[in-house]
């Protein structure tokens, strides 16, 4: 039998503000345990929230970046269960009444084609803290450093048929909330998760099926095997007679395994309830509209920009622009250096190779936007050969030192481009080269350039490798025509 | 009654209350009277009156993004049954 995946997202983002959604706690991430949860976020008794205005302002820029509608008044309610990370012993969360309505995002697949993508609603919420279960003599140690910070939660209608467009659209919202700079997209720090909601069907059919949460995938990778993976299990659940049980599971991406969390059979009985702390929250058509005409370049136009201004190639463009971190590198390297398809070469090439190696995003890049175009500027004045700006790449990147100039100078990897100098190398060395000269001078157009390297070699040897191939090639030219 | 003694004890365990047959079965007579008297407010007509989210008909203030705390985590502590490294330290919950 033909069967069709059926795949919705939930995703939750940290937003970037200074503070949480209701304390004036500090969201820094790392800071020792506890340290940053203060009686608010404790839950301690007679403590009111006050809620914080750059959430909301947030999570009303990703609301206009996917043409979706604001709600302009919001209500908060209380989710209510019991987890020893959540203090309060319920979230503070929104459902009927979210501040983000239906919008959706265009996708493009590697097919060529794109594809929308709708979006149900995006809803504003906190963050529980985190619970840690090794090693405390049997009991579990609780941070409460994130509890309460604020969240936007977005949900997808179930629109995607493959990993591959779940893997798309998860990126494109990841490219949406960075370029909006409303989160910070550290994935590996937990500041984006997804949940993936998985059915599959009988080709055809429409009725959904019986559908799995899989939780808290925190890199597109796993996103993509945790997928796979639970497709396969459910279709063979069922083509052995089985069927599937609606239950959260678990995905443990470095063993590529599954199983479901244990069911509690009081299982989102939430009772929710609107807050009685918080009232509900308004904006008028003013507010909104100043928050519209802020909004910073979103990923579509900035792909689109970079090909019409820089003259990049689509995939160039488009791995470029996805993100606003590369993005502002790639523009700050091109100002510097005023050479954007080296830029992009260098960029895509040697560094994205080295930040894909220390599985890193180009914030934690090594080499500076300024280094690398000082780099670029000495390969366009001839002073590096290819070779040559590669070992000063290597040493920009292992530190040992910081100026390209330096660089060059300490490692003698200055071409020489002096013609003068240059000549009276080729002269030398092809003095002690005349049968390779008679071989030459007798071969045809096609053999004669096999036959250079013959003199490169030698001639590279003699300047210790410092002579200017490009140069050499010419002057070699020239002398041998002669 | 509106509801039952099984209902009482449900929630406690959802809250993770620890309650007595004894005490739950005198909450299970108090909140009946409670919701009895909800009831009775059901009786009223509220046919195309939008539900309040909250008694005051009133707008959320909301506060600038600032941090405003300080870390007063070991006055916190001090009051918890059991720390360590900072943590707070509680029943194991693992699945």
């Amino acid at each position: 039998m033909q069967w069709e995946t059926v795949i919705g997202l939930e995703i939750h983002v940290q937003l970037a503000t200074k503070s949480k959604i209701f304390s004036g706690s500090s969201t820094t991430f790392g800071a020792e345990p506890n340290t940053q949860a203060s009686a608010v976020d404790l839950a301690m008794p007679g403590m009111l929230p006050v809620a914080n205005e750059q959430a909301f302002r947030y999570a009303i820029m990703f609301g206009l970046a996917i043409d979706a509608e604001i709600n302009k008044r919001s209500v908060f309610e209380r989710k209510n269960y019991f987890y020893p990370d959540l203090p309060k012993g319920y979230q503070t969360t929104q459902l009927a009444e979210p501040i983000v309505g239906a919008g959706h995002v265009d996708v493009q697949l590697s097919d060529g084609s794109s594809k929308r993508i709708r979006i149900h609603h995006a809803h504003l919420e906190e963050d529980a803290g985190k619970s840690l279960h090794e090693d405390f003599h049997g009991m579990s140690g609780i941070d409460l450093n994130r509890a309460g910070t604020p969240l936007i939660e977005i949900v997808t209608e179930p629109d995607m048929r493959n990993s591959e467009e779940a893997v798309a659209c998860a990126r494109k919202l990841h490219a949406i909330v960075t370029s909006l700079g409303i989160c910070d997209g550290e994935m590996a720090q937990g500041s984006m998760r997804f949940d993936v909601n998985v059915s599959v069907r009988p080709k055809g059919e429409d009725k959904l099926g019986t559908r799995t949460e899989t939780k808290n995938l925190n890199s597109f990778r796993f996103m993509e095997r945790a997928i796979k993976l639970e497709v396969e299990r459910q279709i063979e659940l069922i083509e052995d007679g089985g069927s599937v049980t609606q239950e959260t599971r678990l995905y443990d991406g470095d063993k590529h395994f599954s199983r479901a969390m244990r069911s509690k059979e009081e299982a989102n009985d939430y009772r929710y309830f609107p807050c009685p702390d918080l009232l509900p929250v308004v904006f008028d058509d003013d507010y909104i509209a100043r928050i519209k005409a802020d909004l910073p370049e979103l990923p579509d136009n900035r792909q689109a920009r970079f090909i019409e201004q820089y003259g990049l190639s689509l995939y160039d463009a488009s791995i470029l622009s996805a993100e606003a971190n590369m993005a502002s590198f790639f523009e700050a390297v091109v100002k510097a250096c005023d050479d954007a398809k080296l830029a992009a070469n260098w960029i895509l090439g040697e560094l994205s190779a080295r930040l894909n190696s220390e599985e890193q995003s180009v914030s934690a890049s090594k080499i500076s936007a300024v280094q690398l175009a000082a780099l670029i500027k000495r390969i366009k004045d001839n002073t590096l050969s290819s070779a040559g700006a590669k070992k000063v790449f290597e040493a920009l990147w292992n530190g040992e030192n910081n100026d390209v100039d330096a660089i060059i100078e300490a490692n003698g990897l200055k071409q020489v481009s002096d013609t003068g100098a240059l000549e009276k190398l080729v002269d030398e060395v092809l003095a002690g080269l005349p049968d390779q000269i008679a071989q030459y001078q007798e071969a045809d157009e096609k053999k004669r350039k096999k036959l250079m390297g013959g003199f490169m070699g030698p001639l590279m040897k003699a300047s210790k490798g410092q002579g200017n191939p490009k140069l050499f090639t010419e002057i070699l030219i020239r002398k041998l025509g002669e | 009654m509106s509801i039952q003694q099984s209902d009482v004890e449900k929630i406690a365990h959802l809250a993770r209350l620890e309650v007595s047959a004894e005490q739950a079965q005198r909450l299970t007579k108090d909140l009946s009277n409670i919701l009895d008297l909800v009831d009775q407010l059901q009786a009223a007509k509220t046919d195309g009156i939008a539900p309040m989210a909250h008694p005051m008909d009133a707008e959320q203030r909301l506060r600038a993004d600032t941090v405003t705390e300080t870390n007063q985590r070991d006055a916190l502590q001090s009051v918890a049954p059991a720390v360590e490294n900072g943590l707070y330290l509680v029943p194991k919950v693992i699945e």
